[in-house]
């Protein structure tokens, strides 16, 4: 009887044994242990995941995205207003250039007048000047053929007393002059 | 019990080597030593605990400042919420959105428990089909029943191939309703499998390091196990968060059939 137990017991230690040396994975005895802490477990990280986590996770992602949105957003309109106001820059650019060119063109038609005033006014201050230096030469030149006249006629007169021929100065006068004509 | 002297006698022959790779997949109380009730506390218990505690350091205390421009924490929780939210919105459509927490749910849980199964010691409940099976079928269940409430009966179109020719149909219904109830399975197992199979192959390189202490060969054995553990072990980081996509990327599929039964 004692020795039937003896086996008996052995044999269940050895079956207990056995069961050990095999797979953990399929000693069923500790099936409703881990079955049971899993689903505390998952029941803990569903809860802790969908109440906490991931809405606050999500907000943040959406938060994120619409403020990068935004600034895209205000960054294109910065981008246009930047383009606007180069666009108002080159206009006033091109008008203030134009309105140069206009002044610029006055003051060269001013010039202009203005020289053509001068030069005129110089022109004919210079006609009556040489109108007076020409008045001046002839009446010079006048007085030297006059002259030359006058010392002439003596000049014959005197030639032809000497030589003894009529003193009739007034023949003598008419041939000089006769002469000095041709 | 033939096995377990194989085991032990294999460890002898190898000269005193230690190979446990599946001890880390052992479900022990964390205090005393008495049987493991539903409600006892569990190194299972104690991962999971962990992981939801990172979760919540992560996506509540990381974004409790609602920074503009985002704090690194902040950042990783936002990245993890467009990641989960524009899968959601490409595979299952719009108004899968919905069902977004759900589903996030899923994935920062899984993400967190394979990562935390990396350190060093730790224990990782996607190891155990017992968890993934929940995972697994709970979806199962959330989208059979979210299809039929929504759509009635029109729902069993999911296996009327319309635009099949008549002759094939009730050959491809057949397929199709296999397929569908096997969902949940590979849903499950592949998630679990691919996690313990990567701890399990660490663990036995793991085993080979010492050699150096025992024999000779070991001076070849052990830097191949340990560069062999470092390599595993970056290719695990990656599978951490494969399957964690994996799986919610399906179950996203699955929601899809179920808000859109119509092919």
């Amino acid at each position: 009887m004692t020795t039937t137990t003896t086996t008996t017991e052995a044999a269940a230690e050895v079956a207990h044994e056995t069961a050990k040396a095999g797979m953990p994975q399929l000693d069923f005895s500790t099936f409703p242990n881990q079955i049971f802490w899993l689903v505390v477990t998952l029941l803990v990280i569903y809860f802790v995941l969908s109440r906490i986590a991931l809405p606050r996770i999500g907000g943040v992602l959406a938060q994120r995205a619409g403020a990068i949105t935004s600034d895209l957003s205000a960054a294109e309109e910065l981008k246009q207003k930047a383009i606007a106001a180069e666009k108002a820059y080159n206009d006033a650019l091109v008008k203030a250039r134009a309105e140069a060119a206009k002044i610029v063109a006055e003051a060269k038609t001013g010039i202009q007048q203005d020289l053509a005033v001068a030069t005129a006014k110089a022109d004919a201050e210079i006609a009556a000047k040489s109108a007076e230096s020409e008045k001046a030469i002839s009446e010079i030149r006048a007085g030297a053929v006059e002259a030359v006249k006058e010392v002439a006629q003596n000049t014959a007169k005197e030639l032809v007393a000497a030589l003894g021929g009529s003193d009739d100065a007034k023949a003598v006068a008419a041939a000089v002059s006769a002469r000095l004509k041709g | 019990m033939k096995r377990k002297t194989d085991v032990a006698g294999e460890a002898q022959s190898e000269g005193g080597l230690a190979f446990h790779p599946l001890d880390q997949f052992q479900v022990q109380p964390l205090f005393g030593h008495g049987p493991i009730e539903w409600y006892t506390i569990t190194n299972v218990t104690l991962w999971l605990a962990l992981a939801a505690v990172a979760i919540i350091f992560v996506f509540v205390v990381g974004s409790s400042a609602r920074k503009m421009i985002p704090t690194r924490l902040q950042s990783v929780g936002e990245v993890a919420y467009s990641f989960v939210h524009n899968m959601v919105e490409d595979v299952a459509g719009h108004d899968g959105a919905k069902y977004f927490p759900l589903i996030m749910t899923l994935f920062v849980f899984i993400l967190f428990a394979n990562m935390l199964g990396l350190l060093p010691g730790s224990f990782t409940p996607t190891t155990h089909i017992a968890v993934t099976a929940v995972l697994g079928f709970g979806v199962f269940l959330f989208v059979t029943l979210l299809g039929l409430y929504k759509h009635g009966l029109h729902f069993l179109g999911l296996f009327w191939m319309s635009d099949a020719p008549l002759v094939l149909r009730p050959i491809i219904a057949v397929i199709e309703v296999i397929s569908y109830f096997v969902r949940p399975v590979s849903h499950s197992i592949r998630l679990a499998g691919n996690i313990m199979a990567g701890h399990a192959v660490m663990k036995v390189f793991a085993a080979f390091a010492p050699m150096i202490l025992i024999s000779g060969i070991g001076v070849l054995v052990t830097p191949v196990s340990i560069l062999a553990i470092t390599a595993i072990y970056a290719l695990e980081v990656l599978v951490a968060f494969i399957q964690a996509y994996v799986f919610t990327i399906l179950t996203c599929v699955y929601l899809k059939d179920a808000l859109h039964p119509g092919h």
